[in-house]
C-alpha cells in the first residue's frame, strides 16, 4: 500500500499483508470481521488473549485475516478445537467464527453439545443460507423451495432455525442480527467476550454470488436492501418460533441472556466432592499423590 | 487416599517449578496395574494435562482413569460427543501449550483420521493411543488384533511422516507412552501408541519411577520477539519449527492448508513441495533417534522372526520349538514400528536365509519387511485376530525358511 492511499481504520487489527481478501464484493463478511474486531476492542480485554478458530468455507477464512492467534481447522471441527484451547488455558477468550454449513451441518453435533455443556465459548455463525465457497449447494439453512446447485427443482428440506436450536440446546446467550446491524453486532461481541458460558450469535449475511444469483435476488446491494426491509428487532421473541424463510420477517434481537454455571465451574465444584471409587483405583500405602 | 491440592495449570511455570508440581502429582512405586491404567499414569507423569475422548472398548479405561486423575493435577478431562471432536480438541489444547492425549480403538481412530492430518499439517504435538481390536468395522470389540498398523502409517489422506510405537506389556505401555510424548514434543506431530486389547487389559507388575527420574522432553519454545516470529520458520539444518502458544502475544495464524513460513496459505507448487518433503524428512532423517528395536540371537542366525507388540510374546514358544530342531533363530522386535527400520532389515538380509513375520493381521508390516529383504525369503504368518498364534504355526514357518532350497 502506498502512503498517499487512505488507510483502513482497522489496519492494526487485520493482517494487511494478506489483502486483498478472497471474499466477493458486497459479501457481508468484510463488515462482520470489522465489527467483530471493534467489539473485541471495546470489550476491554487483552487482545493477546483472544483466539479465533474457524472451520472451512468462506467464513472459515476469517481466521486468516484477523491479527490474533488464529486457527483455520478442518470442516465442522472448529468448536471441539476451540474447546481444547479453552480447557487447556482458561485465560483465553476463544471465539469460533464459521458459516452455517460448517457449524450446523457437518459440525452441528459439536455445537449442540458445546451449548449443552455450557462451555465458555463465543460462537458466531455467519448465515448466508447456502454453501458459498463450493459453489452454491444446499445448506441446512436454505429456505424451503429456494434454489441451489444441488436443488435444481428448489429445496425440499425444512431449514434449521439456528437461534432456536442454540437456545434449546442450552446456550447462555443467543442473538440474531443481520450484516447491516453493525453496531448491534459490536454490542453483542462485547457482551459475549465478557460473559461466561456458551454464547451464540447468528449473523444473517448476503451472498450475492450464489444465493442471490440462483434466487433472483439481484446484486449484493439489492439483497442488503431486502434484508433491511425484512429485519425487525424484538428482544422478547421466543427464539424457537422465529424461523427464517424466503420473504417473511427476519426477527432480530438478543433472545437469551442468562447466567448459569459453566462447564469449568462445574468441574471446580466437582473436585471438592467425594471421589467415587473406581474398580481400577490403585492405592499404595507408601505412595501419596 | 490423599488428594493433591488442585494446583494451578502447569503452563507458564519454569521447568524446576513444573518438576516440583509434577512430583506431587506423579503416582510412583511398584504396582500391579492394568495396561490401560499404566498408560494413563504415564500420560500424567509425562505432563499430559488435557484428555479429550469418547468411550470405546477396549480403550475406555484410559479415559476413565484420566477423568479421575486429571482434575487432581490441574488438568482437564472432557468426554466429547464423538472421536472427531476428541481429536480436534487435543490439537486445540496442544496449541494452548498443554500436552494432550486421546485414546480409542479401530472405529474411533477411523473417525479421527482427518484431524490427525490436521495435526500433521499444523505440527501440533499430541499422543493418540490405539488399543487395537479385531477388525474390520465393529469387528471384535472385546478381542484383539494388530490390524490398524497400516492405518497408522497411511490412514489420513496425503503423504506425511509418522511415529508409531508398539508396547508388549503394561510396563512397556507406560514407558512407551512417556516416549510417545517425548517424540511428539520433539518432532511436533501426533504420535501413535499402538497397543491392543491384550496389552490394554492384562494386569502385570508396573514400576513407576518418580517423575524427576523420567526423561521428559518439552517442545522448543521460540526465543524470538513476537514481531520477528514466524510460526513455520525453520533454522538451517533443523527440521522442526519453534513453538509459540496461544495467548502469548505472538498473534500467528495456523492452518491445515499448504502454508508458507508465516503460516499463511500458499497454493504454489514450490511451497507445497517444500512443506510435504519437510513433513516426511523430519521423521526420515531422524530415524536413528526414533527407531527402537529389541534384538536377541541375531549373530549367526539363519532365520529371523520379526514381530511387534503382543505377538512378540507369543512367538517365543514357537522359536524355542524351532531351536530344539537345531535351527538358528534370531528374534527382532520392532518397538518403533513406524518409521520402519529399513536399513536394519537390509543389513540383516545379507546374512540370513530369510524372515518370518507373524502379525495379528493378514500381513501388513510384512510388506515393508519384504520390500527391504529383497531376494531373501520372507514368510508372513497371518492371523485375522480374536486369537493368538500357535507355537506350531511359528515353528512351521521358521522351518519353511530354514529348509528352503
Amino acid at each position: 500500500m502506498q502512503n498517499n492511499e487512505p488507510k483502513h481504520p482497522m489496519e492494526q487489527y487485520l493482517r494487511m499483508d494478506r489483502m486483498p481478501h478472497i471474499w466477493c464484493s458486497s459479501c457481508g463478511l468484510g463488515s462482520v470481521v470489522t465489527a467483530f474486531m471493534k467489539g473485541m476492542k471495546r470489550a476491554g480485554i487483552d487482545l493477546n488473549k483472544v483466539v479465533v478458530v474457524s472451520g472451512i468455507g468462506c467464513t472459515g477464512r476469517v481466521a486468516g485475516y484477523v491479527k490474533l492467534d488464529s486457527y483455520h481447522t478442518t470442516h465442522g471441527r472448529a468448536i471441539p478445537f476451540a474447546t481444547g484451547l479453552k480447557m487447556a488455558n482458561r485465560d483465553l477468550t476463544v471465539a469460533v467464527i464459521s458459516g452455517d454449513g460448517d457449524l450446523f451441518a457437518i459440525g452441528g453435533n459439536h455445537l449442540i453439545h458445546a451449548a449443552r455443556r455450557n462451555l465458555d465459548l463465543n460462537v458466531i455463525c455467519v448465515n448466508n443460507f447456502i454453501y458459498g465457497m463450493t459453489g452454491g449447494q444446499n445448506a441446512p439453512t436454505t429456505p424451503l423451495e429456494a434454489y441451489s446447485s444441488t436443488a435444481p427443482y428448489g429445496n425440499y428440506e425444512h431449514p434449521f432455525n439456528l437461534v432456536g436450536l442454540a437456545a434449546a440446546a442450552g446456550a447462555s446467550y443467543v442473538a440474531r442480527w443481520t450484516a447491516l446491524h453493525l453496531q448491534r453486532i459490536q454490542d453483542s461481541v462485547e457482551v459475549m467476550a465478557n460473559k461466561k458460558g456458551f454464547c451464540f450469535m447468528e449473523i444473517v449475511s448476503p451472498c450475492s454470488t450464489v444465493f442471490a444469483r440462483k434466487n433472483k435476488g439481484g446484486t449484493g446491494l439489492d439483497l442488503l436492501q431486502e434484508y433491511k426491509q425484512r429485519a425487525i428487532i424484538d428482544h422478547s421473541a421466543n427464539p424457537t418460533e422465529i424461523p427464517l424463510d424466503m420473504d417473511g420477517e427476519m426477527v432480530c434481537g438478543v433472545f437469551v441472556n442468562e447466567e448459569k454455571l459453566t462447564f469449568w465451574e462445574n468441574v471446580q465444584k466437582g473436585i471438592s466432592r467425594k471421589v467415587k471409587r473406581h474398580p481400577l483405583y490403585v492405592e499404595d500405602k507408601k505412595t501419596q499423590y | 487416599m490423599v488428594c493433591a491440592k488442585i494446583s494451578v495449570p502447569i503452563l507458564q511455570s519454569s521447568l524446576s517449578e513444573r518438576r516440583t508440581k509434577l512430583k506431587q502429582s506423579n503416582l510412583h512405586g511398584e504396582f500391579f496395574l492394568q495396561g490401560n491404567v499404566a498408560c494413563a499414569e504415564a500420560a500424567v507423569s509425562a505432563g499430559c494435562r488435557f484428555f479429550g475422548g469418547y468411550p470405546i472398548t477396549p480403550a475406555s479405561e484410559i479415559a476413565e482413569r484420566m477423568a479421575f486423575r486429571l482434575p487432581q493435577v490441574g488438568g482437564a478431562f472432557v468426554q466429547f460427543e464423538d472421536e472427531i471432536g476428541s481429536m480436534a480438541s487435543i490439537l486445540g489444547a496442544s496449541w494452548a501449550g498443554v500436552k494432550s492425549m486421546t485414546a480409542s480403538s479401530g472405529p474411533g481412530i477411523s473417525l479421527m483420521l482427518e484431524n490427525i492430518g490436521l495435526g500433521i499439517m499444523m505440527e501440533a504435538p499430541c499422543v493418540i493411543v490405539n488399543v487395537q481390536r479385531g477388525s474390520p468395522s465393529t469387528g471384535l470389540p472385546t478381542s484383539w488384533g494388530q490390524s490398524d498398523m497400516m492405518q497408522a502409517r497411511f490412514g489420513s489422506h496425503g503423504d506425511y511422516g509418522v511415529i508409531a510405537l508398539a508396547p508388549k506389556s503394561p510396563q512397556e505401555y507406560f514407558d512407551l507412552t512417556v516416549k510417545a510424548f517425548n517424540f511428539s514434543e520433539k518432532y511436533r506431530l501426533p504420535v501413535f501408541v499402538m497397543s491392543d486389547a491384550v496389552v490394554g487389559h492384562m494386569t502385570e507388575k508396573v514400576v513407576i519411577p518418580p517423575v524427576e527420574e523420567l526423561e521428559i522432553i518439552d517442545r522448543k519454545y521460540t526465543d524470538k520477539k513476537p514481531e520477528d516470529y514466524h510460526p513455520y520458520e525453520i533454522k538451517k539444518g533443523d527440521w522442526v519449527p519453534d513453538f509459540a502458544k496461544a495467548g502469548d502475544g505472538y498473534l500467528y495464524h495456523s492452518t491445515g492448508l499448504t502454508h508458507d513460513h508465516r503460516g499463511y496459505p500458499d497454493m504454489s507448487e514450490k511451497c507445497h513441495v517444500q512443506l510435504v518433503n519437510r513433513l516426511i524428512d523430519k521423521i526420515k532423517k531422524n530415524i536413528d533417534d526414533i527407531s527402537m528395536v529389541e534384538e536377541r540371537d541375531l549373530e549367526g542366525a539363519d532365520v529371523i522372526v520379526v514381530s511387534y507388540g503382543i505377538t512378540s510374546r507369543t512367538v517365543v514358544p514357537g522359536i524355542n520349538l524351532a531351536k530344539k530342531k537345531g535351527i538358528k533363530v534370531g528374534y527382532l522386535r520392532l518397538i518403533t514400528v513406524w518409521p520402519f527400520p529399513e536399513q536394519k532389515i537390509r543389513d540383516l538380509a545379507k546374512k540370513v536365509k530369510g524372515f518370518v513375520v507373524p502379525e495379528i493381521n493378514m500381513g501388513q508390516v510384512v510388506i515393508d519387511v519384504e520390500r527391504c529383504a529383497g531376494c531373501v525369503k520372507t514368510i508372513s504368518v497371518p492371523h485375522p485376530g480374536g486369537g493368538l498364534h500357535k507355537p506350531e504355526d511359528i515353528a512351521r514357518a521358521i522351518e519353511e525358511v530354514a529348509y528352503a532350497k
